[in-house]
């Protein structure tokens, strides 16, 4: 078992014909991953690598291919556009890669994303989820890579791994896999201020898969999600959670990199949230390069 | 992306929100002229020389200054402003050069107010936040006594909705100053949660909001900035502001500046580390992991860098040769975690800049990932003095060393 994605996980990818959008859904279908569609408007009718069928719009990959996961590469002035196409379409996983989306964008995607879980909700119906924008994906070693991480670092296993940073996920499971530790599923939720998957949603799902024995929770200054990750794990985890904070050293005001890693008001810093997991019973890796070891220790 | 004042209130014109009169100047004889064209206008000798850099806090600083004694004093002030280096809270000890002014009509405010709009990103919406503690930091207000902030959050479906407003207004008690003064209000705030939208804003703050005698509310500052992921819709077509336009080169770090037009994240920091890192939040952590091991040495990171995922060779070598170009750094650390990035074309990238500037100081990398082989290769057969590391700690390790070593060297030499 595993969460979000697996062996039978059946994948468009809307922006199948552009650069990044081609080079790795070859990636994916090297690494095993079932990529049944692509969908590039106008382009309708053509065959990726002569076996996947491209489609005009998502509607119709799904009803023609039965994909259920659809991961984005469309550039950020149409991937909002392309993340409501794929909720619409009843895809129930949406994976955004794109970097550079206008957080405007972002806050009308989540009131879509929020008012079509409710509904599901409402009739007991699995929710749709969204993972990133800006994240490097989803993979369950050895079933499904969704998304742009380099699936030769992964072993299958038994630890969870939910991280902010893409290259800093591919460090904790790196450093995981040379301990001969496997990885359950990773989950790169991305280092955009607004966007779908939480913390608290992806460490629920770890909690609640049997195959998964421990977690690694990776974090980064700005925002409030570490903390409310810790105030989850406090009440109700019950397995060994080992995370890293990004950016102590980082300074007020200045944008790191992602859109989202920013000190404001003196609020999201990185003593901040190593402090609340600490409280809440997670331990807290003093450097990045001891990630695993922190959670090996921590595993009987 | 940050924007100037009366950038702010230009913008802030075009949607119908008030504003003071008032007019630029980027020399003394403007501004003279600038105050003499405002008396005219306004019929009041009052005049306000503002100095126009990006960061807050003006005011306490200098930077501020009432003219009452017409466009004489206006120019007396305008002298003394422009050209300063205006210390405040917000621009470090070195402060900033003042090159732009603002001259603006002085009103007669009864009261100060406090509005602002931000993106909250825990609640996924726009939240306007008022308080009756204008003039005064946010910030500070938030922290010692936060009841006195009143907040609304907008759903993006519906947009911002009259009764909205109405409850900042009625929050504020601005029915005192009488009922049309609440109506101004509301107006105010639908002009400015359409600019906002319509304008990529992160941040929208008016810090003094004032209510005058006759009743009015008009914003006596102006603070934007934008989302720099939206610049692709703001190039001056369909009548929106063009950010090119709007951008000041002068209030930017210049390396930052240089960074950015090369496709790279970079943010200068104090120390005397250089770093090259693929990923934001591996470059944090190698931040940190230097800090960490050279905190008793007098070992920091020079810079965060960012050459992002997919960094061709070219932008490799521009963000070593910045990183070489910078005197403070006494050693670097390239640390690539190869995944669509390959180890290869970063180490190549290395070894085009080392090549051409020179390598002066100690160079530690760490190879991991795609390519990581071909990577290595190259490297060893550069022919430059280049120590590799095997994990982050290690290099860290090494690079606390090639420090203190070459520290050691130059009081040896001293002698």
């Amino acid at each position: 078992m595993s969460i979000l994605v697996g062996k039978e996980t059946r994948v468009l990818v809307q922006g199948i014909t552009g650069g990044a959008g081609s080079f790795h859904a070859k990636q994916m279908l090297e690494y095993g991953t079932q990529v049944v569609a692509g969908c590039t408007p106008t382009r309708g009718g053509e065959k990726f690598e002569g076996k996947v069928p491209v489609f005009d719009t998502v509607e119709a990959a799904v009803r023609e291919t039965r994909a259920d996961t659809s991961v984005i590469f469309v550039p950020p002035p149409g991937a909002a556009d392309a993340i409501l196409e794929a909720i619409d379409a009843g895809c129930k996983l949406v994976v955004c890669i794109t970097e550079g989306i206008p957080v405007m964008d972002m806050i009308k995607v989540r009131r879509v994303l929020e008012a079509t879980q409710a509904e599901e909700a409402s009739r007991g119906a699995p929710l749709t989820r969204l993972i990133g924008p800006n994240c490097p994906g989803v993979i369950t070693p050895g079933a499904c890579k969704i998304g742009i991480m380099p699936g030769h670092i992964h072993k299958a296993g038994h630890v969870g791994v939910v991280s902010r940073s893409g290259t800093l996920t591919y460090e904790a499971v790196g450093q995981l896999t040379a301990l001969g530790i496997g990885q359950s599923t990773c989950v790169g939720i991305g280092g955009d201020p607004v966007a779908g998957m939480d913390f608290v949603d992806v460490l629920t799902l770890f909690q609640n898969d049997p195959d998964t024995h421990g977690v690694i929770m990776i974090g980064e200054i700005g925002g409030g999600a570490e903390e409310r990750g810790a105030e989850y794990i406090k009440s109700k985890m019950t397995k060994p959670v080992a995370a890293f904070i990004a950016g102590t050293t980082a300074p007020p005001g200045k944008r790191m990199g992602h859109a989202g890693a920013i000190i404001a008001g003196g609020q999201g810093t990185a003593s901040a949230k190593i402090a609340a997991l600490e409280a809440a019973g997670a331990k807290v890796a003093p450097t990045p390069s001891d990630m695993a070891s922190t959670l090996k220790s921590m595993m009987k | 992306m940050k924007i100037h004042e009366y950038q702010g209130k230009q913008i802030f014109q075009k949607y119908g929100v008030p504003t003071p009169k008032g007019y630029a100047a980027f020399s003394v004889d403007e501004a003279e002229a600038q105050a003499k064209k405002l008396i005219a206008e306004t019929g009041s000798p009052v005049t306000v020389i503002k100095a126009q850099i990006h960061a807050g806090g003006r005011g306490k600083g200098g930077g501020v200054k009432v003219a009452k004694g017409g466009a004489a004093e206006a120019r007396q002030l305008a002298e003394k402003i422009l050209g300063m280096q205006l210390v405040t809270h917000q621009t470090g000890p070195e402060g900033q050069k003042v090159r732009r002014l603002y001259v603006e009509q002085g009103l007669d405010m009864v009261r100060e107010l406090y509005l602002g709009a931000v993106v909250d990103r825990d609640r996924r919406r726009v939240a306007f936040m008022a308080s009756t503690e204008g003039g005064v930091e946010i910030e500070k207000v938030a922290e010692e006594s936060p009841e006195k902030i009143l907040t609304v959050h907008v759903d993006p479906t519906v947009g911002l909705s009259p009764y909205q407003s109405r409850k900042l207004a009625f929050g504020l008690g601005l029915e005192k100053h009488g009922k049309e003064t609440v109506g101004k209000f509301v107006k105010l705030m639908a002009s400015l949660y359409d600019l906002f939208i319509k304008e990529d804003c992160s941040l929208c703050e008016i810090n003094p909001l004032v209510v005058l005698k006759n009743g009015d509310v008009v914003a006596l500052d102006a603070k934007l900035n934008f989302d720099d992921n939206a610049d692709f819709r703001h190039t001056g077509a369909g009548g929106s502001a063009s950010w090119n336009d709007l951008r000041d080169v002068d209030e930017e770090d210049p390396v930052e500046l240089e960074a950015k037009q090369a496709g790279l994240n970079y943010v200068s920091l104090d120390g005397n580390v250089g770093c090259l890192v693929n990923g934001a939040g591996l470059a944090m952590a190698t931040m940190d992991i230097i800090k960490h091991a050279g905190k008793d040495h007098g070992v920091a990171p020079a810079n965060f860098l960012d050459v992002g995922g997919g960094a061709t060779q070219e932008q490799v070598t521009k963000a070593f040769k910045m990183i070489l170009s910078s005197p403070k750094v006494k050693a670097i650390f390239v640390n690539i975690f190869g995944g669509i990035m390959k180890c290869d074309v970063i180490a190549s990238g290395v070894v085009a800049a080392a090549k051409e500037l020179g390598l002066k100081v100690p160079l530690v990398v760490r190879l991991e990932g795609t390519n990581v082989e071909l990577g290595r290769k190259i490297l060893n057969e550069s022919g430059l003095a280049i120590s590799a590391a095997s994990t982050m700690a290690d290099g860290a390790e090494k690079i606390v060393k090639a420090v203190t070593a070459g520290h050691q060297n130059q009081a040896g030499a001293g002698k």
